[in-house]
């Protein structure tokens, strides 16, 4: 049924037409109008049976999931920025112990300074915790891909994080097309755990492993999580089968065919470069965007194939790494670079930050012209930056060897502006 | 290979793949220890297995246990001066086991329900001539009979008993008591002459074809002691008085009784005496109370029953109707000596305790006995210094009480047994005793003894009815229980229980348990944890 | 609460098993069939108190619940010496996720059940006293609020002794830890207010609040039993002595379970929404210092010169035990034994 609905309970109404029997949840913006969603409809009694537990903490949050999971129960929670920080052990815990636990991460910036703004920090954070990532480029998107989520979760018994935009998404209303339940029902059958707690046939899950064998653990939990990427494209064409609607799978590709400029970029700034990749178009540039909607594991093949002919790839990302250089960026650069294709990181919409389509036409153009630093960052207040660089060169507290070390960061800086 | 996820989820119980047993430096093992109540038992009474039965209620399987080598426990459970209970560990921890009321409690019951003693072993066709039927006799004869030879008891007096008879008053040993295990005794086909008096051993065995003999004439000469006494006097002996209440006509003994000594018999005349009406009956002693040889329970009861004692004084001189006395003191040796006071003492009739001699007459013509200080000298067979002739009893060097007896006529009886045989050898070393540091009393849980009904003091001046009431059965059973089973396992639990490793097994009743090696991490908690010290750890042996 | 029988009994009550009473009031631990939760094999130290407190509660719950029964456990000795690759000591459904989160993850498992409409089925989750008392706390308490249908099981050796004994808020005043070395103007552990988990426990109201140890047996068993027959959140905090963490001789670890009792500084009772039910009187009184002197832990207070102000306020502690409790059955009469 098509409905305008706010993306917090499309996403809500999505996760429970999958019937999850256990959603806790810890309340943290911008996920909270997600959790108020199911929890109404678990209240109102159109959910159920589901047990709706109000944690602590989101370590509680995703502690209940495991243990849920981990007795046949479909689990569900969803949280935002520090709220996943907060979990990260028991993240980390429930693809190791191999339960299909899919979550909502409605992105936000980490701190200090706090901020409740959208970025990727969060789930990049988190990319090497073993879970599958999706990113969500619409609330459409979000609602398909939630539903694929628990039905690829349970398939190769791994968790799944859902990754959709703070605010952008969440908050905002849009027309979604809600499937229904009827045809998520032939879609997601009941969950049939691969392992679980039964006092009838005991077990130990969780057990203590040592170097004689936690590379083999390792190892094995890295093949799980490669056999998602031909699960993935399987279980989308499965989707459109049922529900009628091309949606999910590894990447997405827009008007990439010829182009010599390719932008990458994921979750909702999509579709803003899509508009700028049109405008550009009807200026005669080669250039298109593609989606990555998979992020773990990285469609390596896929996006490999997506960007074979392009001259340049520009990653668009709302996350980087600190003293490094960006995330999907340096992954992107992993896999073109040997062919001659030159890439380059635009840091973009970090806390919120909007990102303005001029802003992206200007860099782009750039990028075409050869003008481009390998890493930049949008809309960066220079004159700010600047002043502060300098203040700290001349900080009189600091000792003259490490006074030189903010001179050096200003002329990077400069040169990779 | 599993079917779970690999090394995330492993198999119930698989541990038991893992045997922890190597880790072991030390290891425990199961140990029976020898029961401070056994050990000090004269009868050799296993003591703490009779017990364990009849905690279970099981009285006749007690009893039994307790027959095996005592066939008098009526008797013993009134009479004995239960050194098991002075030895008792449960003494260190708040009162020792009324083992002697528990040992009556059986012995009545058996008499109550019939109980019969064992049947004998196939006749061996060899006879065995025992001399004297008190308690050592008996319990030779029970013995001998057990195994199978063919028993006469000869018997000077014209009821078997012995001193039982004729030394304890009925009033702390009933007579329908020793009749009873006397006649059981009988039952099992010993044969009892009474009037038999035998006066020369050699030629009763010549003339009766035994192949053995077994002698406990006893000690029934009162020991004489020079006392001046006036023609006018009237002196009893203990004994003589003793035996004569059990006429039906009692000595005259007039309202003032002085009792000269201070032994078990000077205490059962002093009581008699007040049973028979005296008024006063006082008792004359030449040391303290701390040093008196009588056993401390006789003295409380004569005391309750209003006997009174004049402790460091002797007699001087007795006259018609009154005794001189002089008070003593004692020297830095601890020997009463005289001080040259003397007062009066009020006394219609004078009984002398001061102990018994043995007459030896009857050994006289057998070759190769020796006779030390008046008694008969035995080896560790208890054989006397002619081959196959045995003593025992008061005749022999032994502390005079009817449970050493009764010890003496088991081992007698078992050596004979083993001499007719031809047999050599002893019985098996003892076990390592369990002393109380052995134990870890905090199991038990806390008890006081049950304390035994006694007459009460009115009619203990006026008859000789049984002044120690027996317990009854809850009781008995509450007693039975409060033994702690020193040094042998009775199957607590506590070692399967306590194991962080499992490695106990636990065999069912009666059982016990045993360790399972493979697991066994050697901790040593099963033996801090043992109530009774059947535990102990061992270095293991690489 | 101790088990009594009417007649009196040998051992009564005290000893694992005793021939002489009905079986139905013999322990689980003397039964010949006995589930054995956790079985040979692992990897505990000798005379290891948690193996054997793990051993005790479990066996009575499953006997409780007709073996009907989930295990959560934290990080922690338990979990490590149990379930190292490639072997398990548990015949029970077990799961072990992380340190902190075990009251969590049980109220997921609790979840599960009751949303699939399965009753019978019980669960337990279990931690040390680092996993309570410390990392654990959060999802506990929390646990607690929502009165989670879970019995939390707290093993309580006073310190992380799988990390190589490190104080934890469960430690006692004046031990000595590798984190409180027992040197300095105040050797050993500070005497702080201390974290009284029981009283933190009882302070939430839940259905059912006890202390055990696992010299008390039938006293624990009891507890588990209790326990077992409510719903909603239920805590049992067992003293469970470590040896290698005590430095007390591997074959003392029940008698430390039961000094610590019998001195007071550990009293046992029972809690129910809020109110002290009761409290089990001590047998035989003890000095705190027949506890103390055993255990290496404690060592600096008897040295030259002796610390007998550290021991007269431990004594302290005891003594305020054996009011509050009415430990020695002044205030109840003593006939109540």
């Amino acid at each position: 049924m098509l409905r305008q609905i706010e993306g917090s309970r499309a996403v809500a109404e999505a996760v429970a037409l999958c019937r999850p029997r256990v959603v806790s949840a810890y309340p943290i913006s911008p996920q909270t109008h997600i959790i108020e969603g199911v929890g109404s409809l678990v209240k109102s009694g159109r959910l159920k049976p589901c047990e709706f537990i109000n944690v602590e903490s989101e370590f509680a949050a995703m502690s209940v999931s495991i243990g849920a999971a981990a007795t046949g129960a479909r689990a569900y929670t969803a949280t935002s920025g520090p709220g996943l920080l907060d979990m990260a052990e028991a993240v980390f815990n429930a693809s190791g112990l191999g339960l299909p636990i899919v979550m909502t991460v409605a992105n936000r910036a980490v701190g200090a300074p706090i901020n409740i703004g959208n970025d990727h920090s969060d789930a990049m954070a988190l990319r090497d915790s073993g879970w599958i990532q999706l990113f969500a480029e619409t609330n459409q998107h979000a609602v398909d891909l939630h539903i694929q989520a628990f039905r690829l979760a349970e398939r190769l018994s791994v968790p799944v994080m859902v990754c959709m935009d703070g605010f952008i998404l969440t908050h905002s209303v849009e027309r979604v097309e809600i499937p229904t339940q009827e045809q998520v029902d032939r879609y997601l059958r009941p969950f049939a755990p691969q392992q679980v707690l039964d006092p009838a046939a005991p077990v130990s899950i969780g057990a203590m492993v040592g170097p004689e064998a936690f590379t083999e653990v390792r190892y094995l939990a890295h093949a799980r999580l490669l056999e998602a990427l031909v699960c993935i494209p399987e279980l989308a064409a499965e989707f459109e089968r049922v529900v009628g609607r091309p949606s999910g799978g590894l990447v997405s590709a827009y008007r990439s065919e010829d182009a010599e400029t390719i932008v990458v970029a994921l979750g909702s700034v999509v579709g803003t470069v899509k508009d700028v990749v049109d405008q550009m178009r009807e200026e005669g540039l080669k250039i298109g965007v593609v989606a990555v909607t998979t992020f773990r594991p990285f469609p390596e093949q896929a996006l490999g194939q997506a960007l074979e002919g392009a001259h340049r790839v520009v990653v668009i990302e709302k996350a980087f790494a600190v003293g490094g250089r960006g995330v999907l960026g340096a992954q992107v650069d992993a896999l073109v670079s040997d062919r001659g294709t030159k890439t380059y990181t635009v840091v973009a919409g970090l806390g919120g930050r909007s990102i303005p389509e001029a802003s992206l036409r200007r860099v782009l153009g750039e990028a075409i012209r050869g003008e481009l630093g390998a890493m930049s960052f949008l809309d960066l207040d220079r004159v700010v930056v600047d002043r502060e660089l300098a203040r700290m060169a001349e900080d009189p507290r600091r000792a003259p060897s490490t006074a030189r070390v903010p001179r050096d960061v200003r002329e990077n800086a400069a040169r990779i502006v | 290979m599993s079917e779970h996820p690999f090394a995330i989820t492993l198999d119930a119980g698989s541990s038991r793949d893992n045997r922890t047993g190597s880790w072991r430096v030390e290891r425990p093992i199961y140990v029976d220890r020898m029961p401070p109540c056994n050990d000090a038992c004269p009868a050799g009474e296993n003591i703490q297995r009779w017990l364990y039965h009849a905690e279970a209620g099981a009285y006749e399987a007690a009893w039994r246990g307790l027959v095996e080598d005592n066939p008098l426990p009526a008797i013993c459970g009134r009479v004995c001066f239960h050194p098991c209970e002075a030895a008792c560990n449960r003494g260190k921890v708040d009162e020792a086991v009324g083992i002697r009321a528990v040992e009556r409690f059986l012995g009545d019951a058996a008499i109550a329900h019939g109980w019969r003693l064992p049947e004998r072993a196939p006749a061996t066709g060899r006879r065995v001539l025992v001399v004297g039927s008190g308690p050592s006799g008996l319990s030779a004869a029970y013995h001998l009979a057990r195994a199978g030879h063919e028993v006469v008891v000869r018997e000077a007096a014209p009821r078997p008993g012995g001193m039982l008879r004729y030394g304890i008053p009925k009033y702390r040993l009933p007579r329908e008591v020793i009749d009873a295990e006397i006649s059981a005794i009988e039952d099992l086909g010993v044969e009892i002459r009474c009037d038999a008096g035998v006066a020369d051993i050699a030629s009763a065995m010549a003339e009766g074809a035994f192949d053995a003999a077994y002698l406990v004439l006893g000690a029934q000469l009162s020991h004489r002691v020079q006392v001046p006494a006036a023609d006018s006097a009237r002196l009893l002996d203990a004994l003589a008085f003793l035996a004569g209440t059990e006429a039906a006509e009692p000595v005259a003994i007039g309202r003032r009784v002085v009792v000269y000594g201070g032994g078990d018999t000077a205490m059962d005349a002093a009581r008699s005496a007040k049973r028979l009406g005296a008024t006063d009956a006082v008792i004359v002693y030449r040391r303290n109370r701390r040093k008196m040889p009588a056993h401390a329970d006789l003295v409380e009861e004569a005391l309750a029953e209003g006997v009174t004692v004049r402790w460091m004084s002797t007699i001087s001189r007795v006259e018609k109707d009154k005794v001189l006395v002089e008070k003593m003191e004692l020297d830095s040796a601890g020997f009463p000596q005289p001080t040259g006071e003397f007062t009066n003492l009020d006394a219609d009739c004078v009984i002398l305790a001061l102990g018994q001699d043995a007459d030896l007459a009857p050994l006289a013509a057998l070759e190769g006995v020796e006779v030390r200080d008046g008694l008969v000298v035995v080896d560790a067979q208890m054989m006397t210094g002619h081959s196959g002739v045995f003593a025992g009893g008061d005749m022999v060097p032994a502390e005079r009480t009817v449970t050493v007896a009764v010890g003496h006529g088991k081992r007698a009886a078992r050596n004979i047994d083993r001499w007719l045989r031809g047999e050599t050898g002893g019985p098996p070393p003892r076990h390592e005793l369990a002393s109380i540091e052995t134990l870890n009393t905090w199991y038990y849980a806390d008890a006081g003894r049950t304390v035994q009904p006694e007459l009460e003091a009115q009619r203990r001046q006026t008859g000789f009815e049984e002044v120690v009431g027996g317990l009854d059965e809850p009781n008995a059973l509450f007693e039975a229980r409060r033994c702690l089973s020193c040094g042998n396992c009775f199957e607590c639990d506590n070692c399967y229980g306590v194991c962080p490793d499992n490695a106990v097994s636990k065999l069912g009743p009666g059982e016990r348990y045993v360790f399972d090696y493979d697991y066994c991490k050697g901790c040593g908690i099963c033996v801090a944890e043992c109530p009774c010290g059947a535990i102990v750890m061992v270095p293991e042996l690489i | 609460m101790t088990e009594q029988t009417s007649s009196y009994c040998q051992v009564g009550s005290f000893a694992v098993g005793n021939r002489l009473v009905d079986p139905h009031l013999r322990t689980v631990q003397s039964d010949r069939l006995r589930p054995n939760a956790l079985t040979s094999g692992h990897r505990a130290c000798q005379g290891c108190g948690e193996a054997l407190g793990a051993r005790f509660v479990l066996d009575a719950a499953m006997a409780a619940t007709d073996r009907q029964l989930i295990v959560v456990n934290a990080t922690g000795c338990l979990e490590v010496f149990s379930t190292p690759y490639p072997e398990t000591a548990w015949q029970v459904a077990w799961m072990h996720s992380l340190f902190g989160n075990t009251a969590a993850v049980a109220t997921g498992v609790a979840a599960a059940l009751k949303v699939r409409g399965d009753t019978a089925t019980r669960v337990i989750a279990q931690a040390g006293d680092g996993g309570t008392v410390d990392i654990g706390f959060g999802c506990l308490s929390g646990m607690f609020e929502r009165n989670d249908d879970v019995l939390f099981v707290c093993y309580d050796n006073q310190a992380y002794m799988n990390t190589g004994v490190q104080r934890s808020a469960s430690t006692p005043a004046a031990a000595r830890t590798a984190t409180t070395e027992a040197r300095g103007r105040e050797p050993g552990n500070a005497f702080g207010q201390g974290k009284n988990l029981p009283a933190l426990a009882v302070a939430h109201e839940i259905p059912y609040v006890a202390t055990a140890s696992v010299a008390y047996l039938h006293d624990l068993e009891a507890k588990v039993g209790r326990a077992m027959e409510l719903h909603g959140a239920r805590y049992l905090h067992v003293l469970v002595p470590c040896p290698l963490g005590w430095g007390a001789a591997s074959r003392d670890t029940i008698r430390l379970a039961r000094l610590a009792c019998e001195t007071g500084l550990f009293p046992l009772f029972e809690a129910a929404h809020g109110e002290i039910l009761s409290a089990t009187p001590i047998r035989h009184r003890e000095p705190v210092e027949a506890y103390l002197r055993p255990q290496r832990r404690f060592a600096h207070l008897f040295a030259d010169p002796p610390r007998t102000d550290d021991i007269a306020r431990i004594q302290a502690i005891a003594d305020r035990n054996i009011g509050r409790f009415d430990l020695l059955g002044e205030r109840a009469g003593k006939g109540s034994r």
